[in-house]
């Protein structure tokens, strides 16, 4: 039945307020961003082993690094998550220092992939050699290059609560991140599996 | 220090005078025109001091009517653009046996049928089609506006970016030569090394991004701004199919963002995903491609499948037969849509395993689809039908388009398809649904909801002469390609040898001079109507007795849509109210809550133009300089909280009282 405000039972007499559609615009987003990963996980299955005589991920893949770079992302989900539970608890100063430290641990995954990166353009493994190593720059850095914008939003945002301190459209955009932010970490998860631990299967 | 050369190619790229075909007497003719019309219509904005009310109430508007307006205009005016392509190709065709080569050089034609094929789905049909939804969906639902006006904003001047992008490659450079698909390795930097192919990705990049969005806007304002008693089964069906269709678009149209980026990279980079060497596999790209492909036909169709099911309830004065069935047999066609794309390359070699899977899949859409043409009969039965002009469009529509339907179930056999693919079959095929479809679709649209974007309705008489040169034309200038395919004549083609075939191409260039006079009586109906607006002007805001929500209201819409928020008790809602001797509301107004318009969408979308040209050229200093810009903008956006703002309660009242006088006047 629809409310009980009703005159002239047709129209509304107050005015409605429809539910905000932030959250679900932003998950519809995420689902559509989670489909490009897709495309570029499916174009790896097809391409990753045509190495076309050069070198193999067994040969290019150095796990511990890899291992290291897993754990600074997979931490910095905590950190965000306790930088939402200060959120519920109205601390600003505290939700501040967990987002920096969130972004610091972004940052240093990043740094790590670059250092990765370089690494292996330096050993003649570009993404130029084969088809194998294009499909690997290709998924690995386009997460890593929304890691980065990540880092960017991350900035902007703390400086926007700095300024209005935990208003609800700043609520609302943490909440936006932080499901921007895990979506990452679930994406790194399919990317640690598949292209470094399957990759380094013969 | 850098040498004269090497800032001009820093700064310039690959751009240099060459790029400008001032030796092509067609495209500096055409640049002439085009250059001359606009400069006309930037004094005429000059002249009648336009600019500011077009800056303040059209560029930075967040109305989504606004909105949905400017998306039509954009789709006729490239409609104008690659129609020109398709006159210069039956023109061609019709001329070039034996020893005439036509006036066309393979070089110029091969540019041509790309163009034409990539405006017509990205630059008309796209717009019309989302330009529709962005107007008649929130008022068929009840709500002030889209779920995010800024988005909205910013995803029409994405698309219109990408339009203009495209345009660019008219006079600037060239266009891409390798069909509307771009299949690498074709479209690979060995065998396409000119721009062409980088005007193709970009503009569909930029493009590709606002249509994302729009539809990402459109599904949370279907699904959270709906007016109170509105269930999902009480929607209208053109929401509905609104719904379906941008679920599509949010799951298609990543896949060719991500299809485009990685043949950019294959040309820029020097990547190998789709070459022919170290790796690369270009049938994954001809795979990916139509993953997207095959949904984007159900993008274009289903709202037009919406419009006409709006148009044969309103106009046979009944509640659409079988509302469930034409609601399931959406939602269907939508999960279907993504079964189907390999029929698309059945002769890639697949196998008879797959091939038979996704022949049967094809065959299988045509069941739900035939439903709805069942659905639309039956409303119609026992109907007191008027043969008004969106009617005549609809009658037109069912007519034609199930005859493009059956050539598509032939053509789903994969036996028969590896006789007729790559045929003038197909390309009959495909426009005969998409014309016959899309089309008469969005033309029955644009003259349904006309009157409620503008208030008076367009004149009739310009209308029905557009409708039957469309129609006749049509199928004077397909039904020999049907005949030609059914030959083995192949499509893409510049010359031909066999003079025995030269008579159907003939026919099919009449059938394209009829489309153009329809085309001309179109433009002529809208000088008429604006002419004649007064004897065309409709008071009531409901001149086709209508039957949902958004012909409650005024012609045009208030910028609020409805005073106050109605209340929704049965499917057709705006039927039931009038049923119910629903009295207009004339006192007690409250104050509205709206969005503000902004410049933030026009600023960002220019500088994304501005980076897509500079990758096209490969200006680096100017492309870096333009992303920072596009980061700097976007930020800055964000710390914008000023968002909306109250009309007043005597506002609100002015604006209806006006009406109420309107209303008693007109009585």
């Amino acid at each position: 039945m629809p409310d009980t405000t009703v005159s002239g039972a047709f129209y509304s007499s107050q005015e409605h307020h429809p539910e905000n559609g932030t959250l679900l615009g932003f998950w519809l987003y995420l689902m559509s961003d989670c489909l490009i990963f897709a495309c570029l996980f499916a174009v790896y299955a097809v391409l990753g082993r045509n190495y076309a005589g050069g070198p193999t991920g067994a040969e290019l893949f150095d796990l511990p690094l890899v291992a290291v770079n897993t754990s600074l992302l997979l931490l910095s989900s905590i950190t965000y998550g306790f930088a939402m539970l200060a959120m519920q608890r109205n601390g600003l100063g505290e939700t501040q220092l967990w987002l920096a430290i969130t972004g610091l641990l972004g940052a240093g995954f990043i740094t790590l992939e670059m250092h990765e990166f370089l690494h292996l353009i330096h050993e003649g493994a570009g993404p130029q050699r084969s088809a194998f190593l294009s499909s690997f720059y290709t998924l690995v850095g386009t997460h890593g290059l929304h890691v980065s914008f990540g880092i960017i939003w991350l900035v902007t945002l703390m400086a926007q609560i700095g300024r209005h301190g935990l208003i609800a459209e700043n609520r609302r955009r943490l909440m936006c991140l932080s499901m921007f932010w895990h979506f990452l970490d679930v994406i790194w998860i399919g990317v640690f599996t598949v292209v470094y631990l399957m990759g380094t299967l013969p | 220090m850098l040498t004269a050369s090497e800032t001009a190619q820093l700064v310039l790229g690959r751009l240099s005078w060459d790029a400008i075909p001032l030796h092509e007497p067609i495209l500096l003719g055409t640049f002439i025109a085009v250059a001359l019309g606009g400069v006309a219509i930037l004094a005429l904005i000059t002249y009648f001091r336009f600019w500011g009310v077009l800056w303040r109430e059209w560029i930075t508007s967040i109305d989504h009517k606004k909105i949905g307006i400017m998306y039509v205009i954009l789709g006729l005016v490239m409609l104008l653009r690659g129609f020109s392509d398709a006159l210069m190709m039956r023109a061609q065709q019709a001329m070039s046996f034996g020893d005439s080569t036509g006036f066309l050089p393979a070089h110029h034609y091969d540019q041509v049928f790309t163009a034409h094929g990539v405006i017509m789905i990205f630059f008309v049909a796209m717009p019309l089609v989302t330009g529709l939804m962005n107007f008649a969906v929130p008022l068929q639902i009840g709500a002030r506006d889209v779920a995010f006006p800024f988005l909205n904003n910013f995803s029409f001047w994405m698309t219109a970016s990408g339009a203009a992008l495209v345009m660019m490659s008219l006079f600037v450079g060239e266009f891409a030569r390798t069909g509307w698909l771009a299949y690498p390795p074709l479209s690979g930097i060995a065998y396409s090394p000119d721009v062409g192919v980088d005007y193709y990705i970009w503009s569909l990049q930029i493009a590709g991004v606002g249509t994302l969005l729009s539809g990402i806007n459109l599904i949370a304002t279907i699904v959270k701004m709906r007016a109170p008693g509105m269930t999902l089964m009480k929607m209208p069906i053109f929401t509905w199919t609104a719904l379906c269709t941008n679920v599509l678009i949010v799951a298609a149209f990543p896949v060719l963002t991500a299809v485009l980026a990685l043949l950019s990279l294959d040309r820029l980079v020097g990547t190998h995903f789709f070459t022919n060497e170290l790796g690369g596999n270009a049938m994954m790209y001809v795979n990916l491609i139509w993953i997207w492909g095959h949904p984007e036909v159900y993008i274009l169709i289903l709202p037009a499948f919406g419009v006409f099911s709006e148009i044969v309830s309103t106009f046979a004065g009944k509640r659409l037969f079988g509302y469930a069935s034409m609601v399931y047999a959406t939602v269907v066609i939508t999960v279907l849509s993504y079964l189907v794309w390999l029929h698309h390359f059945f002769t890639m070699g697949s196998g008879a395993s797959v091939n038979s899977f996704f022949g049967i899949t094809t065959m299988i859409i045509s069941i739900p689809t035939g439903a709805k043409i069942f659905n639309w009969l039956f409303t119609m039965y026992h109907g007191r039908i008027r043969f008004e002009l969106p009617m005549l469009w609809t009658v037109g529509f069912m007519l034609t388009f199930t005859v493009g339907g059956m050539t598509g179930v032939l053509l789903a056999v994969p036996p028969a398809d590896f006789v007729l693919h790559n045929s003038l079959f197909l390309v009959a095929h495909f426009h005969n649904v998409i014309i016959g479809g899309v089309l008469f679709g969005m033309l029955a649209g644009i003259t349904y909801w006309f009157p409620k974007a503008f208030g008076f309705k367009l004149d009739p008489f310009w209308g029905k002469c557009s409708f039957w040169f469309w129609l006749t034309g049509f199928w004077f200038a397909f039904t020999p390609l049907y005949v030609l395919g059914l030959m083995g004549v192949t499509r893409r083609l510049s010359h031909f040898e066999d003079p025995s075939l030269q008579i159907w191409f003939e026919i099919a260039a009449f059938g394209a001079a009829l489309i153009f006079i329809g085309i001309g009586c179109f433009i002529i109906q809208l000088v008429v109507s604006i002419r004649d607006r007064v004897r065309l002007r409709d008071v009531t805001g409901d001149p086709w007795d209508g039957r949902t929500l958004e012909w409650s209201t005024s012609s045009p819409p208030p910028a609020y849509n409805f005073p106050f928020t109605p209340i929704v008790y049965d499917n057709d809602a705006w039927a039931d109210m009038k049923a119910h001797r629903y009295a207009r509301p004339v006192e007690g107004f409250i104050p509205i809550h709206m969005p503000k318009n902004t410049a933030a969408g026009f600023i960002i979308a220019v500088f994304c133009a501005t980076v897509g040209f500079a990758l096209i050229w490969h200006m680096w200093l100017i492309g870096g300089i333009a992303f920072t810009g596009l980061l700097i903008s976007i930020v800055a956006h964000t710390f914008n909280y000023d968002r909306a703002y109250t009309v007043p309660a005597a506002e609100v009242t002015r604006i209806e009282h006006g009406r109420t006088l309107e209303l008693a006047n007109h009585a």
